[in-house]
């Protein structure tokens, strides 16, 4: 069953046994990024090893491309660490949000 | 294994879901994907079986779940029971006709859960002969409470209950040998790293194919080994190239050595990368010497195994 904040405890499973099988996907740990991975697809070989070794598997496959889950991407920079051919940087979000919104606030 | 097929195959849909609470940059969650990815690309149908420790707490916080396996916790020290007593009742289920399906036991435990509380009910599964693959996920220090020292983390190294200071330049005493344990039940047992996942793979395969088995996984841990959560995967792999963390493999009593870098790297370069060794770094004649003892240590441990190797080579 779905486990929504605020349900009374009586209806809670038996036992506190969770039946939703990958139920974490409803939790977004994009907000604990302070960086973001950028892939630059012109660079990339789609040799996979970004979506291999992401520990969030916050990689995922699109017609073919790698591309990022910015839901659950928690910034950790171990993908653009594995590249080999340097097709990811890590940008500051403070900077990506600043160039969003055009803010004058220096991060 | 080949990536891109791997890749193909699991696509969107690995069995570890994200959403988990790990630490930016925390091995152990590429180990637990890869060792769920290779089931999932085996075809495998599979049950968890998971330790108190990080990886445990982290993915299965009330009411979410990262596993989509089944899927029992049940206490730090009994992992390995826990497995026993499922592979029990699946056999009884089978007796009774209730069940078809074969299933595989995947038991994942921290150092602490393996080399420490939870040894005895491993060594009484390997000695039963339950069938399962274990595999230890060894980040060197109880993490999940605070990084607290185990008997797998490494003389010298600076944790919350063996802190460097003026007193003592952190843990005094060499680590556990988990591998020659687990080998002294005549089984199949491995030594890994996050940073080989095509070893990794290859022992993945003999250990589920041979059962029961135990891997042993270097999990470096950003929090307790202190270093930015992108490098983890580069200090695992300097871990094997110092002979730190020698990838191996002792099958029914035949020891292989897997690997030998053509130059090993000092054991310093090894150091240098994590805060939890930050003190032995000053150049003074202590340090010197403690880094020289850690060296030799180090060596003769290599040397050690590829003696064994060749002395129980066919
Ligand atoms: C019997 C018992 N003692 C102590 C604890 C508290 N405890 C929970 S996790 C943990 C440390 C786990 O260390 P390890 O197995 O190395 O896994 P890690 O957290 O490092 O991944 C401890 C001491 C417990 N849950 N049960
Ligand atoms: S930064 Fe870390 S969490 Fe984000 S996609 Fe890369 S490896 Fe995954
Ligand atoms: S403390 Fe270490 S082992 Fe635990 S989740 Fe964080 S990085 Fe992983
Ligand atoms: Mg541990």
């Amino acid at each position: 069953m779905q486990i929504k904040p605020g349900l009374p405890w009586k209806e809670l499973p038996l036992g506190g046994v969770i039946d939703v099988p990958g139920s974490s996907v409803e939790f977004h740990t994009g907000d604990w990024r302070s960086s973001r991975p950028v892939i630059d697809l012109n660079k990339c070989t789609g040799c996979m090893l970004c979506w291999l070794n992401c520990p969030d598997n916050a990689i995922k496959i699109k017609n073919g491309k790698v591309e990022i889950d910015y839901d659950h991407c928690k910034g950790c920079g171990l993908c653009a660490s594995v590249c080999p051919v340097k097709a990811i940087s890590m940008r500051r979000e403070a900077l990506e949000e600043e160039e969003r919104h055009g803010s004058k606030h220096k991060p | 294994m080949n990536i891109k097929q791997l890749a193909e195959k699991i696509g969107n849909n690995s069995w570890f879901a994200p959403g988990h609470r790990l630490c930016a940059g925390c091995n152990a969650g590429i180990i637990a994907k890869f060792v769920l990815n290779f089931a999932q690309f085996k075809g495998y149908k599979v049950i968890t079986v998971l330790a108190t420790g990080c990886l445990e707490v982290a993915t299965t916080i009330f009411p979410y779940t990262s596993w989509k396996t089944a899927y029992m916790h049940n206490a730090f020290e009994n992992a390995a029971a826990t497995a026993s007593g499922i592979g029990a009742a699946l056999k009884s289920l089978k007796k009774k006709g209730l069940l078809k399906e074969d299933y595989k036991i995947v038991v994942f435990g921290g150092d602490g859960g393996t080399y420490d509380i939870g040894l005895q009910s491993l060594s009484g599964a390997l000695e039963r002969k339950h069938e399962f693959v274990y595999i230890c996920y060894d980040n060197e220090a109880y993490m999940n409470t605070g990084i607290q020292r185990s008997s797998a983390t490494p003389m010298l190294a600076s944790t919350t209950t063996t802190p460097s200071g003026k007193v003592s330049k952190g843990k005094q005493q060499p680590r556990k040998d988990l591998i020659a344990i687990a080998a002294a039940h005549d089984v199949y047992a491995a030594q890994t790293s996050v940073s080989h996942l095509q070893d990794f793979w290859k022992k993945l395969e003999k250990a589920f194919n041979d059962q029961p088995a135990v891997l042993n996984v270097l999990s470096p841990c950003t929090r307790g080994w202190y270093f930015p959560p992108d490098q983890g995967i580069k200090i695992a792999k300097l871990a094997v190239e110092t002979n730190y963390w020698p990838l191996y493999e002792v099958d029914h009593g035949r020891w292989i050595l897997n690997y030998e870098p053509k130059q090993r790297k000092p054991i310093i370069e090894w150091l240098k990368t994590q805060g939890r060794f930050k003190h032995l770094l000053q150049p003074t004649q202590e340090n010197e010497k403690l880094i020289a003892q850690l060296q030799e240590m180090v060596d003769k441990r290599f040397e050690y195994i590829k003696k064994l190797a060749r002395a129980t080579s066919e």
